[in-house]
Parts: C-alpha cells; sequence; structure tokens
C-alpha cells in the first residue's frame, strides 16, 4: 500500500435552507478555501472526485452541474459517486494506489431542504418489497433502536445521553446547524416522530458541501507540514434484503475492525457517521470505543448535510488530529438503512 | 430457463415526488431581469466568457461570474433541428425548430424556438431576434420569449463565435 | 446569506411511471399475493426466506425452491407512527415492522394497522388483511392485524 495522507479539508456553514444559494454556489467556497489554504490550485490536483444524490436535487445528471463549481479547463480526470463523498474519498484513494494520480480533490454536497428527504430516502431502497411501502429514514432507523433497546445492547439513557452531549459539543464546531443546549425535560416532552424515536433523536434536515484533498507520500509534503495518515480504510456492505439482517450487531463493521487490525490500537478520538441517537451507544460498545471521545464536533445530530456527513466525519477527525496532540483517530461514514453500509476509516498523525 | 420461459410479469412502480425548488443567487439575479423584459448574462471575472443563462460559475476557471453583462434580444442560429415527431403533453404542432440561439455578446448558447420562417430557410449563422409575450404576461422565465424570429440582417459565421483565451 | 426573502421560489413534481419486470422468483411470489397466499424461498440450508429473496445473502446461492408461509406471523421489531406523512399509504396511526411469518427464517418489511400502539410489542401476534384489488405488487398486502 502506498501511503496517503489528507492533507486538507474544508466545511460550507451547514445551513437549514440553503435557497440562496445553489449547489454550485455552495461548493465554490469550501474548494476556493482548501486551495488558498495550501496555496495550490485545481491544476494541482490530479483526480476529482464528488458525491452528492441527484434525487435531492430532482434532476437527471445533478452532479454534471456541480462541475461547475471547480476549473474543468484544461480538461480534467473526474468521477463521481452517487453516494456519500466518503466514497468518492474511497475511489480516489484506490486511483492514487492504482499509481493513475499523486493527489485527489473530493468534494461532497447536499440540499434536503427543496425536497421531501423521507419520501427520497425511501426510493433508495428496494424497488420491488420495501420501495412501493414509503417507509421513512426515521421509521426504518426506528426498527433498528427498537431492537437495540430490547436486546439491551443499549439503554434509552444512552439515547437521551448522545443528544444532550451532541449539543454540548456543538460548542466545538463552527459549521453546526443546531448549537441550542437541551436537558432531560426538554427531552422527554419531545413528540415522538416515529417510536422510540422522537424528534431530538433524530438529525437536522441539512444543506451544505464540504471538500478534502488527499495526496500520496511524495507529494503531501508539498502542501503542508501537517499531513494526516490514512493507515487504514475499508467498506463493507450488508443484504439489501433488511429483514434478512440482524440488526442487532453488524458484521460487516466487524470484518472491517479485524481487516484493519484495530483490537489493539489505542484510539484517541473518533468521528461516528451516527445520524440517530441510539446508533451512537450501538456503534461505541461494537468498535471498542468507550473511553474514547467520540463526536466532539457534535456529529450528525448538529448537522447532517445528505452525501457529506461521512467524508465530514473523516474531515473531523482528521481536524482533531491536527488541532490537539492525537496520534490516533477512527472515522465511520455509513449508508443505507439501519447502517446497512459502513466504512472505517484509521488515521494517523505523525508522531 | 431460457429468456422466453420466464413470464413476462411487470409490477407498476410509480415514482412521484414533491419539490419546493429555490432558485440561488445567479439564477434568481437572471430571472428577476428576465421578469423585467432584459436579458443580462453574467461573466467570469478571470477569463471574461459570458454566460446566458448564467449558473453562478465559470467552468473554465472555476471562480463566480459576478459581472452583470446587459445583453440584447438579438443573436445567431448555433445550430438547429427540425422536429416532426409529436411529444405527449407539447402543445406545439410539429414540425417545428428547435435551435441553439447565440445571443450577442455571450459564449454559450441555449435552447429555444424558432417561429415565423419558411423551414427549407432556416440556417446555421441565421440572425434572429427574440419575439416577446405581451408584457403583462412577464414572469420569471425564459418562456416570456414566445420564440425567436428571423430579422433582415447578413449571416454571421459561427466559426468566429468560438471562444478564444483573452 | 441563506433563507433571503427574495428568493425565486417554485414547487416543482417529478413523477416517472416506471414498470418493472419481476423475473422467476418474484413473479411467482406477486402472482401468489394475487390468489391471497404468501410464498418464500427454501435455501440448500433449510433457511426460508419471504418475501421471496432471489438469492441467500450467506451462502450465495440462487433460490427458487418456493414455499408457502403466513399469513400470520410474529412481530421481530417495529415502529409507531402517530402522525403519518403525506406520502405514508396509511392515514390513521400505524406502525412499519418486520414480521417474521410462520414457516420463515426472515422478516418482511410492512405496516400495521387497526391497532393501537400500546397492542404491539416484539413478538406480538399479526395476520396479513388483503387489498381489494391486486395489483401485482406488495402493496396487494394491504397492512397486517393483530391475529384475533
Ligand atoms: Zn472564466
Amino acid at each position: 500500500m502506498k501511503r496517503v495522507a489528507i492533507v486538507g479539508y474544508a466545511q460550507h456553514p451547514i445551513l437549514k435552507n440553503a435557497g440562496a444559494l445553489n449547489e454550485v454556489e455552495l461548493i465554490m467556497p469550501v474548494v476556493h478555501q482548501l486551495f488558498n489554504d495550501l496555496g495550490i490550485s485545481q491544476k494541482d490536483i490530479d483526480f476529482t472526485c464528488s458525491g452528492s444524490c441527484d434525487y435531492l436535487q430532482g434532476a437527471a445528471f445533478a452532479f454534471v452541474e456541480g462541475l461547475s463549481a471547480i476549473q474543468t479547463n484544461p480538461p480534467i480526470k473526474e468521477s463521481h459517486v452517487e453516494m456519500d463523498a466518503a466514497w468518492a474519498m474511497y475511489e480516489s484513494m484506490l486511483k492514487i494506489q492504482m499509481g493513475d494520480a499523486e493527489t485527489a480533490l473530493i468534494y461532497g454536497f447536499g440540499k434536503s431542504s427543496p425536497g421531501d428527504l423521507d419520501a427520497i430516502i425511501s426510493l433508495q431502497m428496494d424497488p420491488y418489497y420495501i420501495s412501493p411501502l414509503w417507509p421513512d429514514r426515521v421509521s426504518l432507523a426506528a426498527l433498528q433502536a427498537r431492537v437495540l433497546l430490547d436486546q439491551n445492547v443499549i439503554t434509552s439513557e444512552q439515547m437521551l445521553a448522545s443528544v444532550i452531549e451532541a449539543r454540548a459539543n456543538s460548542k466545538n464546531n463552527k459549521n453546526a446547524l443546531i448549537t441550542d443546549l437541551i436537558d432531560e425535560s426538554d427531552y422527554l416532552k419531545n413528540a415522538m416522530v416515529s417510536s422510540p424515536l422522537n424528534q431530538l433523536d433524530c438529525p437536522p434536515i441539512s444543506d451544505g458541501s464540504s471538500a478534502m484533498i488527499i495526496a500520496s507520500e511524495e507529494k503531501a509534503y508539498e502542501f503542508t507540514d501537517h499531513p494526516i495518515w490514512i493507515e487504514g480504510i475499508d467498506h463493507r456492505i450488508e443484504s439489501s434484503n433488511l429483514g434478512s439482517r440482524n440488526l442487532a450487531t453488524s458484521k460487516t463493521l466487524q470484518a472491517s475492525m479485524d481487516q484493519l487490525n484495530l483490537k489493539n490500537i489505542k484510539f484517541d478520538v473518533a468521528e461516528l457517521h451516527t445520524q440517530f441517537s441510539h446508533e451512537l451507544p450501538f456503534l461505541k460498545s461494537l468498535l471498542n470505543l468507550q473511553d474514547v471521545p467520540t463526536n466532539l464536533s457534535g456529529g450528525p445530530l448538529v448537522g447532517n448535510v445528505m452525501m457529506c456527513a461521512g467524508l465530514d466525519a473523516i474531515g473531523k477527525t482528521y481536524e482533531s488530529l491536527k488541532n490537539n496532540q492525537f496520534t490516533h483517530g477512527l472515522a465511520h461514514a455509513t449508508s443505507g438503512p439501519c447502517l446497512q453500509h459502513n466504512m472505517l476509516v484509521h488515521l494517523e498523525a505523525q508522531k | 430457463m431460457s429468456a422466453e420461459d420466464i413470464p413476462k410479469d411487470y409490477s407498476e412502480s410509480p415514482i412521484n415526488l414533491e419539490y419546493f425548488y429555490t432558485a440561488g443567487s445567479a439564477t434568481t439575479r437572471f430571472l428577476n431581469q428576465v421578469k423585467e423584459g432584459n436579458i443580462v448574462g453574467q461573466g467570469c471575472p478571470k477569463c471574461k466568457a459570458v454566460y446566458v443563462p448564467p449558473r453562478g460559475s465559470c467552468p473554465r476557471c472555476g471562480v463566480a461570474t459576478d459581472i452583470e453583462v446587459p445583453l440584447t434580444d438579438k443573436g445567431c442560429i448555433e445550430s438547429f433541428t427540425v422536429v416532426h415527431i409529436p411529444i405527449p403533453g407539447n402543445p406545439i404542432v410539429p414540425p417545428y425548430v428547435c435551435a441553439m440561439i447565440r445571443l450577442d455578446g455571450a459564449n454559450i448558447s441555449f435552447l429555444h424556438l424558432i417561429q415565423d420562417v419558411d423551414i427549407e430557410n432556416i440556417r446555421i449563422g441565421m440572425r434572429i431576434q427574440a419575439v416577446w409575450k405581451p408584457k403583462e404576461e412577464w414572469t420569471h422565465s425564459l418562456e416570456n420569449i414566445k420564440w425567436f424570429a428571423p430579422i433582415d440582417e447578413p449571416d454571421v459565421d459561427v466559426a468566429t463565435l468560438r471562444f478564444h483565451e483573452s | 446569506m441563506s433563507d433571503s426573502k427574495d428568493l425565486l421560489r417554485a414547487p416543482f413534481e417529478l413523477a416517472y411511471n416506471y414498470k418493472r419486470s419481476n423475473g422467476p422468483v418474484m413473479s411467482k411470489f406477486f402472482d401468489a399475493l394475487g390468489k391471497q397466499t404468501i410464498l418464500g424461498t427454501k435455501s440448500s440450508t433449510g433457511k426460508v426466506f419471504s418475501p421471496a429473496a432471489e438469492f441467500d445473502p450467506d451462502t450465495y446461492e440462487s433460490l427458487n425452491d418456493m414455499v408457502e408461509v403466513g399469513p400470520g406471523g410474529s412481530v421481530e421489531s417495529f415502529s409507531w407512527i402517530e402522525a403519518p406523512q403525506k406520502h405514508h399509504l396509511i392515514k390513521e396511526p400505524f406502525a412499519f415492522a418486520l414480521i417474521k411469518l410462520d414457516g420463515a427464517d426472515s422478516s418482511m418489511l410492512h405496516m400495521i394497522a387497526d391497532c393501537n400502539e400500546a397492542d404491539l410489542s416484539i413478538g406480538t401476534r399479526v395476520t396479513a388483511a388483503w387489498s381489494e384489488t391486486t395489483t401485482k405488487r406488495i402493496t396487494d398486502i394491504k397492512f397486517f392485524t393483530l391475529e384475533k
């Protein structure tokens, strides 16, 4: 494996409704900020890869429009994933491993405000057995929450703690959408959306964009004195047959942990793409992170830009390692209902 | 099992999604002018390319097009096609002409209709001008222009319209 | 910058009338639904998937041994919706649920209606209620109700 590092990350302030900005207008500032921070331009980038969802915009090939945000003349090598931009980062990583690129720009963008996110997400599921029932994303997450509660994998107190902690941690995140603190009584009087999940257990509808630059070892030090190394990256998906999955655990995450040999690593920090309150204690226990500061950015509960939030978990872990005296960080990205598809990224700062 | 043996069963699988779309800054500026009967392109501060309709950025340079460039409603046909097949739901009766319209001073073209012309006479480079709906019908839409029609001016050699880096 | 009042906004609807071919396994499943029968597929290990799966996600073998399951089953999990959204098919309070049909080893995602939240828990017995007309879709099962 070639060594590859994250050399920069930028995030647009997360907005409730970015109506004043179209997608291109959302992407441009973060890409420009990254280029300015590193003193580089698109000419220094060998490969560009984006992550977005055309259904969010309601237009076929909407992702192509996103390319207007970056300099594409002379023509560039680029690609796109109809997924969270964490997977655009994975594709870029492969591109560098194959020797086709030394540097890559990754960006993700998503506006959930114009459409009905619940309806859009249900259309991304099995079109024969699941989509015709129009299950919303909260109800699907709630199915897993109930299983975890029933089997005592997590407790409702932990769900409450996730929500209170996310709000408290939002002070560390200048781009957070939700920053007001809440207490137990606020939580308990909140109406259920789809029991056992209430409004506060769910992430806010969010608009935004993020960008990241990764580079091979040779290039990384040209861009920055503080590269953060991608020591391991692995992603796996479970069956799309929701009813055949064991929702009380995650076979894929366990397999990824083994693959990345995470058992003996003492993580200093973790950022998990946990969109619902029950997912944080569940993944913390599954990933042995009980004593590790997790989601210091507040995580998706204080801002959850679709198609970016996974990349943001990686970006926030990068920032934590860079800005503190931390060595090991773990980032997680997810996609699909009930944590169907998961990516783990092990980041390490130079000692 | 061969393909013939497979039951030819289909499920109706309709999809419909409702959006409340917001135009963003560049499109809002453009359409507010269109509402008043003006066509205002947006120019790139770096390469000076002028975009109509503007999307807010210059994809050549990757920067915001923050220069407003008022244009006239005259231009030429950069390319065209004659549509002979009716499209369900489209009220226009074939044959009719769809053309890429390059307004004078713009560096990209956009799709619109050509009418008031013999189809046999239509050609690339032909000079055309917008035919507007009555003012009281103007909205935030390029449909304020009913179509473009030929005007009595010499043809343009479209090869000369190619963008040159300044 | 955001939420400006000068912004142009417009409603916009996106609709496609797709038809999907069901393929050999799901055709049998949907044909049976039209006759108010629920089928599953059985793998070589004896595991039964319903709704009928085309392959076993553990052994990767393709499945075409059809067996009848249900129409009764038990609730594996559920989420209760007090205020249904616009796109939901049921307009009264209802549940989405994973239901393990009798004779099946996997669960079916569907809805449970005509009951109260307090009637439901993991393990509750339910049975299929059928739609008046068949359209060869999963919605031929209208929803599940409490077993009498
Ligand atoms: Zn330019």
